[in-house]
């Protein structure tokens, strides 16, 4: 009853997606083979720019759950399965997506099919493009680092290509809160005189903690000379996944995913 | 030198036997690795106290030449230190000014197998005799004054994988040592050596062969890879005549289903004749481990009322998450509580057997494979009636097992472990801190100082720390309790409350061995090592 209530509670903020899948004889596909080849092939694309960070090149990246083999009990047919895709699961690592009607029937169709013939290969990205949007409507340097360019309030990206994988690179677009790795939490000091220092840590133990401050200064505080000591759990950090398309948020991780350079 | 002469300055020289038995009344000297014979890690000098510990004042510092993690703990002797550095080098200073009287350099084997680092934890000293083992698996017998050799025997196959890390513990004319090496399929063993020659005088094994008391808990041939390694000093009572060993994790590591049975020794405590090496009894902690849960812990003696009635206690913080309470003249289990999370096991049994509880492959264990707490020196102050354990408060992980194929002097682990992560790919903190820089954040695991009351196992008080926390414990007469960390910093707590007095930052470097106290010319000094460091503290003043 809490689960029809849920499905409802989305359906009345339903996107497109969801009616334009409801709208088509849903039963009549809910089978391998049934899908058309360029809709799996679409998916596939799809499916590497959002779900392969997390669920895998394979589908069974997520503790219990084989996307490609099921059983999905909480997706058991198309439609189940694009209104999960719509509200995420919430309390789980699995977020809400608002796709386009068309990338949304085409995931629905990869997965659907069992990760039909060979696309289960991520598609490359064009590096060259991701830097594009990087750049430019991204913007990305507006926090974080390459080389000279960009500043220091997120973690330096110079050489993230080297320190992490490409899929922890699309979690992060993705689920920036859910992907933040603790060092990169970021924190707020107020002094005992009232003053703010909000910022990043770069390193902390028991008594004391060095801070790069949003403004751009290396600060070391003392905690005991704190009035109040906080770190944040929510990444400030936008999530990619609904404000780039699913080919720019391949582009834009094989471009991150190259940033392998030395820091000067 | 005569067998004759060397006996009689063993019984005439600076540390008799007697010498060692009395040392709780001798506090100006730390005379074993853990102070004294009972493993308290106590010291009645109360020259520093909780109202001037703020005083103190760094004296001297010793920079080691060697890097590497250092793990010793020093013998101090009429104002000389003896002191080990790694790979397995002697160095006699002044504990008053840090400055060196000489340096013994062992070269023995460069092919010799350590798990977990070239360490040397510290040496024995009986008459005018330092004793230590080394990492080629030989014992060797030092001439105090001069750090000359007197004997060097081979006591066990290095290239199979024995290597002796711990200080050895010297009881009348003995020097008794435990034998590494339980990752790599050893059949380990506890030794006792004349002081005067080096001729073994007993031997015992910490895995029976078939037919001896045990080897009903082995099934086939596995007992003889079956681990059980020593690698921290025991401890001894005088008037039970008995030495108490907490020994190591069966082999393979993590494959238990490879050794069916309770695989005794391993994961045990036991009770030895200090003049023969037989078992009076054992006490096993972990049945069939499948987590490296060595029970290498100081087993640690306590006179103290059990139940209203006085009693001769022996206390150990297992790596398994439970504090045990244990009768040291029976073996009789008293107490089994858990002093971090536990899910391997529902709970202990009337006789402090586990109802344990695997987890399900791909499933969270706590605690982790390093465990609730570990080799770092716990301590038991008679003032305060606390136990204190440095512990890892909230690691975990997941454990898999693999079948192991023995192949001698090669690690033989049957599986592994990886800790549980805060966050996808997020670094968890290693084993043994490299660098100074932590990334991993107390999100990932953090340590602490616990108090804990051995009457019932309950916490009294914790110090929380960021980071964990390998380092042992001292605690003192005036209530004052010193202790390290990962981070660098040399704490002083108040024993009863946990309150932190005083604090020293010597660096962001490890602090991996536990600290001494000792008096030279009426100056009361605490020291500790971190990194590479040894630092030497005493109050402000002359």
């Amino acid at each position: 009853m809490l689960i029809l209530f849920r499905v409802f509670r989305s359906l009345r903020v339903a996107i497109p997606a969801i009616l334009a899948l409801a709208a088509m004889p849903l039963s009549a596909q809910d089978h391998s083979g049934q899908y058309p080849p360029a809709d799996i092939a679409g998916g596939a694309r799809v499916y590497a720019a959002l779900c392969i960070g997390c669920h895998g090149p394979t589908g069974a990246g997520v503790g219990g759950i084989d996307l490609r083999q099921g059983p999905l009990p909480r997706a058991s047919t198309d439609s189940a399965l694009a209104t999960l895709l719509a509200t995420g699961i919430p309390g789980t690592g699995m977020p809400a997506f608002r796709l386009d009607a068309t990338d949304a029937r085409m995931l629905v169709a990869f997965i659907r099919s069992g990760f039909e013939a060979s696309t289960t290969t991520a598609p490359a990205g064009d590096a060259a493009k991701g830097k594009v949007i990087f750049e430019g409507a991204g913007q990305c340097l507006s926090c974080h680092r390459v080389n000279a360019s960009g500043r220091d309030v997120g973690p330096d990206l110079t050489d993230v290509g080297r320190t992490r994988p490409a899929a922890a690179i699309q979690r992060s677009l993705i689920d920036p809160t859910g992907s933040m790795q603790p060092i990169n939490r970021p924190v707020r000091a107020v002094k005992r005189d009232g003053s703010v220092i909000a910022g990043r840590r770069l390193n902390e133990d028991t008594y004391t903690v060095q801070i790069l401050t949003t403004e751009g200064r290396l600060v070391s505080l003392v905690k005991a000379e704190l009035a109040q000591w906080s770190v944040a759990t929510t990444s400030p950090m936008p999530s990619f996944k609904d404000t780039l398309k699913p080919d720019e948020l391949i582009d834009l991780v094989a471009y991150i995913a190259s940033l392998k350079g030395t820091r000067p | 030198m005569t067998t004759f002469l060397l006996t009689w300055l063993i019984l005439i020289g600076q540390v008799t036997s007697d010498t060692l038995v009395r040392a709780a009344g001798q506090p100006k000297n730390w005379l074993t690795y853990s102070g004294t014979y009972s493993g308290q890690r106590y010291s009645t000098l109360t020259q520093i106290d909780r109202a001037n510990v703020k005083n103190l004042e760094m004296k001297w510092l010793l920079q080691n030449q060697v890097a590497g993690p250092w793990e010793s703990s020093p013998l101090v002797v009429d104002g000389i230190m003896y002191l080990t550095q790694r790979p397995n080098d002697v160095i006699a200073l002044d504990a008053r000014t840090g400055r060196i009287f000489w340096i013994y350099k062992y070269t023995g084997s460069p092919e010799f197998k350590a798990c977990c680092g070239a360490n040397n934890r510290g040496l024995a000293i009986l008459g005018d005799t330092l004793f230590m083992g080394t990492l080629d698996a030989h014992v060797i017998a030092l001439d105090a004054r001069s750090g000359r050799v007197l004997w060097n025997v081979a006591v066990a196959e290095f290239a199979h994988g024995y290597s002796i890390t711990l200080a050895p513990l010297a009881v009348k004319d003995k020097v008794i040592i435990g034998a590494g090496g339980g990752e790599y399929g050893i059949r380990g063993f506890i030794a006792a050596y004349d002081a005067a020659t080096g001729k073994e005088a007993w031997r015992f094994n910490t895995i029976p062969a078939p037919g001896e008391p045990g080897s009903e808990t082995w099934s086939g041939d596995a007992w003889k890879n079956g681990g059980g390694s020593l690698w921290v000093t025991g401890t001894y009572d005088p008037a039970l005549n008995l030495t108490y060993w907490g020994i190591g994790n069966p082999g393979p590591d993590f494959n238990a289903g490879q050794r069916p049975g309770d695989n005794l020794f391993t994961d045990s405590v036991v009770a030895l004749d200090a003049d023969t090496g037989k078992l009076r009894w054992h006490f096993q902690f972990t049945p069939n481990d499948r987590y490296d849960w060595d029970s290498t812990q100081v087993p640690v003696l306590v006179d103290a009322n059990w139940n209203g009635a006085p009693a001769k206690l022996l206390m150990l913080a297992n790596r398994n998450g439970f504090f045990y309470v244990i009768d040291r003249t029976s073996g009789k289990f008293l107490l089994g509580k858990p002093f971090v999370k536990v899910n391997w096991t529902n709970g202990l049994d009337a006789n402090g057997r586990p109802v344990q509880t695997p987890q399900p492959p791909g499933a969270t264990t706590w605690p982790g494979q390093q465990g609730g707490t570990s080799w770092y020196s716990p301590a038991y102050s008679p003032r305060t009636g606390l136990f204190y354990i440095s512990t890892w408060e909230d690691v975990s992980g997941i454990f898999t097992s693999q079948p192991a194929q023995y192949q001698q002097g090669q690690y033989y682990w049957g599986g592994n472990f990886r800790a549980t992560r805060p966050a996808p790919d997020a670094p968890v903190a290693p084993n043994i801190r490299r660098g100074p820089i932590n990334n991993w954040t107390d999100a990932a695991s953090h340590g602490a100082v616990v108090a804990l009351d051995p009457a019932t196992g309950e916490r009294k008080w914790t110090f929380k720390m960021y980071d964990l926390t390998d380092a042992g414990i001292l605690t003192t007469a005036s209530d004052l309790l010193f202790t390290g960390g990962r981070e660098g910093y040399f704490q002083a707590l108040d024993a009863r409350t946990g309150e932190l007095l005083w604090k020293s930052s010597l660096g962001s470097a490890q602090i991996l061995s536990a600290p001494i106290t000792y008096e030279v010319e009426g100056k009361q000094y605490v020291n500790i090592i971190c990194g590479n460091v040894m630092a030497a503290y005493a109050l402000r003043g002359e």
